[in-house]
């Protein structure tokens, strides 16, 4: 994507809130809806004299991520001390891997909508401690620490995306990536996956890297791609008109569609990184890298090329498809019930994601199952029901999770396909209309069309377009 | 060398308040203790691997099952105030 010869430089940070049952260093429960202040503990309140021990489990979680990332893995990764003053970091400092993570060059292949394919890098994941909630009234502030001390993989990936839509295609397959290895939810607008963009600009074939700002507050993909083309334009605007571009954070208002400074306090960032005493080198052998590597479920991208080879579907069909292992697994349900593969897949992308999207709803909530949703689909290709009437009766079980017969009984939906039926409507609708007729047998052709409608008018939509068609060319 | 301005700074940060006098103080005690380390910076370490921890033994971990002692009002009994189950502290956003 191009403005005045301007072309932005993206990179993402992406925070995953790893899905274990308790958190980093405390044995604290990790759960969504606990009550203020319950799911804490004097180490992750940072009450003096406690020390952090690791979750075995973070561990795991980190190495599938690094393989499914293909990252090297570092056997003796090292945590450090992040320090800054907030009440939401109730120890004054947060514990972060810093100068050895445990996982740094991997990549990620993405499918952009129209077909290219592009590798984004990762530079590095690393772990550490979430920090607690705070929320700001005035004269006061309020702080909960459930959350604090919630295992994170922070995933850095390289500048390389050169657009938000690719910017997007990137957060939405690393997310699909982190949810087919089950270490996270990945639901950014309830936090569990927080992705913050750097982005800058530069004239078109430079090498260099401008002065990036910092994207926060961005919980859908919606909202990234639309932030970061707010700020692309911002960015070109200012350079345009001889401004200098400050390094700074932005937050995103999406009411506003605008980005806006966040005013960061200039010794912000001199966070005094030091090795953390109390936390040992994270160590781990060969063989459970190898352990965890055989039990690698098949990633999204492997699934979305087998979904080509096995059933014919486009490939961006198949990436869609496989942008959520519940959605995958939806589609692969489905066909185990139908040949017609490419019709379920049509159906998914055209109709059933819409209406997901526009109620909200994840597939999992989806009313409509993919049992009947494949059920339909057969019943079209036994020209039971027309295609036309099939979006009929798909309204009819998003509203009312009805199988699709029941519909189809109950609304008389049946499609005529028996020739003495149509016949008889043929023969009826042609002693009403004598005049049309007459002109039709003079040679004016295109009243062909006039005599399908009025027959299908007939049959209340109900005759098979084919059988019809082929019937009035040979009987009028 | 750590300087008064340095050490004021490095305050400000950790939320201390110091007066010029302490400043001054200070700033000439960690730079004593500065001046040591830059010794140790003299001997060489060519090819020695950087030392971590003083501690070097394996990993220990602990497993990933769910373990809570204490109740709520017991966790937040030491704040100075709180309002129902939250932790009450001086304004941070103004
Ligand atoms: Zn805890």
């Amino acid at each position: 994507m191009i403005i005045h010869d301007f072309e932005c430089v993206i990179g993402i940070e992406v925070h995953a809130q790893l899905k274990t049952k308790t958190k980093l260093f405390c044995s604290c429960p990790t759960t969504f809806e606990a009550g203020d202040n319950e799911n804490t503990c004097p180490v992750c309140m940072g009450m003096p004299g406690v020390l952090p021990v690791f979750n075995k489990e973070v561990l795991n979680f980190a190495i599938k991520t690094g393989l499914a990332l293909n990252c090297e893995l570092d056997s003796a990764s090292v945590f450090a001390r992040k320090n800054y003053f907030y009440p939401d970091l109730p120890k004054g400092y947060q514990i972060s891997q810093y100068e050895k993570p445990i996982c740094k060059e991997g990549y990620v292949d993405i499918v952009l909508a129209d077909g290219e394919h592009k590798r984004i890098r990762i530079e590095r994941a690393h772990l550490e401690e979430d920090a607690g909630k705070s929320t700001h009234h005035g004269n006061y502030s309020l702080v909960n620490y459930n959350r604090s001390s919630m295992p994170l993989l922070e995933i850095v990936s390289g500048p390389d995306m050169r657009s938000p839509a690719e910017a997007a295609a990137y957060v939405k397959s690393l997310r699909s990536i982190l949810q087919f290895i089950e270490v996270c939810d990945g639901n950014l607008e309830e936090g569990s996956m927080r992705a913050d963009c750097n982005i800058s600009i530069r004239k078109q074939g430079d090498t260099g890297l401008g002065t990036k700002v910092e994207l926060k507050n961005l919980n859908s993909f919606r909202f990234i791609e639309k932030a970061l083309t707010f700020e692309f334009e911002r960015q070109v605007d200012a350079a345009m008109s001889g401004e200098t571009i400050i390094q700074e954070t932005r937050l995103y208002d999406k009411d506003k569609n605008k980005t806006y400074s966040m005013r960061s306090k200039e010794d912000a960032h001199d966070y005094r990184y030091f090795p953390e005493p109390d936390v040992l080198t994270l160590t781990f052998e060969e063989a459970l890298v190898d352990k965890i590597k055989k039990d690698l479920p098949e990633l999204p991208l492997a699934t979305a090329k087998r979904f080509v080879s096995d059933y014919g579907i486009p490939e961006y069909d198949a990436v869609v498809l496989t942008q959520s292992k519940a959605l995958a697994l939806y589609y692969e349900s489905a066909i185990a019930d139908t040949k017609n593969a490419k019709a379920v897949s049509n159906w998914i992308m055209t109709e059933l994601l819409r209406e997901l999207n526009d109620a909200k709803k994840s597939i999992e909530e989806s009313p409509i199952s993919a049992k009947q949703l494949a059920k339909m689909v057969e019943l079209v290709d036994a020209g039971t029901i027309s295609g036309k009437m099939a979006k009929d009766v798909f309204a009819e079980m998003w509203k009312t999770s009805k199988d699709p017969e029941q519909i189809i009984d109950e609304k008389g939906m049946k499609q005529v396909s028996d020739e003495d039926a149509l016949l008889k409507i043929i023969e009826e609708v042609k002693a009403a209309n004598p005049k049309q007729l007459e002109e039709f047998k003079s040679g004016k052709d295109k009243l062909f069309g006039f005599f399908v409608g009025q027959c299908m008018k007939a049959s209340k939509g109900q005759a098979n377009p084919s059988v019809l068609n082929k019937l009035l060319k040979a009987n009028l | 060398m750590i300087d008064k301005d340095k050490v004021l700074h490095i305050a400000k940060l950790a939320r201390l308040h110091l007066n010029e006098q302490e400043a001054s103080q200070y700033a000439k005690q960690l730079s004593d203790v500065l001046g040591y380390i830059d010794k140790l910076n003299q001997a060489d370490t060519q090819g020695v691997e950087p030392m971590v921890t003083a501690s070097p033994i394996e990993t220990v971990y602990r497993a990933d099952e769910p373990k809570m002692d204490l109740g709520v009002e017991e966790k937040i009994k030491n704040a100075p105030e709180t309002s129902g189950h939250l932790i009450k502290v001086p304004p941070v956003v103004s």
